[in-house]
């Protein structure tokens, strides 16, 4: 039902020519994977990305669709978000990645379970086009944070981060992580020389700049890439509370975007 | 504007991983785990993440190249296959088979790793074949 909505709404968006193209997901056979949908011919291929349970097939297309901008700074285009895709066109337009004349974001809500999963605070967008919003999960604590606790277990933490395969993929999947020099390839975060070489040390500095700097928006695609299931979204979660600044707890976070979009709308308007 | 993902399997080692190589406008820009794969389930390693870069990288070696008074020079494909023969028959001969070894890679297909084990077995008289996996 959701899907037949959203497969409506991009048709018209595609008929008057509001969208170069709708960025997606399609499904092919038993694979989902992100799409440039360019006709409604296409649209039959769509998927919300469940495949097996909701939300089991999502990638970050934000940060494709930024790319896309980079090198298309002046088309229009359509992207499908969920609640946490959307707070990350929000970042990426707070820092210019994407114009937000230049994006038209198409949501649905995700259900109930999905949000207690991830602990989402606001899972559904405000360009809601399909679905019910559920409630959120307010002041939330995944199972993995209270159980580890953060300043009172950090060897454990550390420990867990030894198995660090330096893959990167946190930061490659990351809908956020947007800088041309990246802090994780530091030099002095990569002892070099040895055989085996050492682990890399760059979770903790990752978690820090993530939270500190109020990026994180908690879609836990990092935690998901991770192939040494290292609890990232957790370790964030418990950084941000112990930053202690009220601006980089999620719930936190939901309150200074709501200001921010105001700020920018009245600057529009006046 | 031309976007579109492929689904491909990442060729750098055996595993099979299952991945996404992005291609905007005949350009491959990046790379994206499946997620969907029952074999790596939506994780690569860090050399999968970057499979993109050596597909139409300006390094990669599209010519043979033969060293001439010390210089690599490039050479048509008979000229080198012509040398690289007589040359291995020639160090057979005068220092025995074991002093060659053969190095496969993982970038081929099995049918091409199995060509090269046969040829250094059969035809050269070795076992001293490795493969670029081994790391």
């Amino acid at each position: 039902m959701m899907k037949e909505q959203i497969q409506e709404h991009v048709k018209n968006l595609l008929a008057e020519g509001r969208i170069e193209g709708f960025l997606g997901l399609r499904q092919q056979g038993t694979d989902i994977g992100p799409h440039l949908f360019k006709s409604a011919d296409e649209l039959g291929d769509l998927s919300l990305g469940d495949r097996q349970d909701p939300g089991d097939s999502r990638y970050p297309l934000d940060k494709i669709l930024s790319r896309l901008a980079f090198n298309y700074p002046t088309d229009t285009f359509g992207v499908l978000v969920r609640g946490c895709d959307e707070r990350a066109l929000q970042q990426l337009f707070t820092v210019s990645m994407l114009h937000r004349d230049r994006v038209v974001p198409v949501g649905f809500a995700c259900p109930p379970e999905l949000a207690e999963a991830h602990q989402c605070w606001k899972p559904f967008p405000e360009a809601l086009v399909a679905g019910e919003p559920s409630p959120g999960v307010v002041g939330g604590e995944d199972a993995v944070g209270s159980q580890l606790g953060l300043l009172g277990k950090l060897q454990e933490w550390f420990d867990t981060f030894d198995r660090c395969v330096k893959c990167y993929g946190c930061r490659n999947i990351c809908p956020v992580c947007y800088c041309h020099d990246c802090t994780l390839e530091e030099a002095a975060l990569l002892p070099t020389g040895e055989i085996p070489p050492a682990n890399p040390n760059f979770l903790m500095t990752r978690a820090m700049h993530m939270v500190g700097r109020s990026l994180c928006i908690y879609c836990g695609l990092c935690e998901e890439v991770c192939p040494a299931d290292i609890p990232l979204k957790s370790l964030y979660r418990l950084v941000s509370k112990i930053v202690g600044q009220e601006a980089v707890t999620p719930e936190g976070l939901a309150a200074r975007q709501e200001t921010a979009g105001q700020s920018v709308d009245k600057a529009a308007a006046g | 504007m031309d976007y579109k993902t492929v689904l491909t399997t990442c060729a750098y080692c055996g595993c099979g991983c299952g991945l996404y190589l992005e291609v905007l406008d005949g350009r491959l820009i990046g790379t994206l785990p499946s997620k969907t794969n029952p074999i790596n389930e939506g994780k690569l390693c860090v050399k999968g993440w970057n499979i993109h870069e050596f597909v139409q990288h300006p390094s990669r070696l599209t010519k043979p190249l033969i060293r001439k008074n010390g210089t690599l020079t490039e050479a048509s494909w008979d000229e080198a296959l012509d040398y690289t023969a007589s040359r291995l028959k020639e160090i057979k001969e005068a220092h025995g088979s074991h002093s060659i070894a053969f190095l496969a890679s993982a970038k081929v297909t099995n049918e091409e790793n199995y060509v090269i084990m046969k040829f250094a077995r059969a035809a050269v008289g070795t076992n001293n074949v490795d493969h670029c996996a081994r790391l």
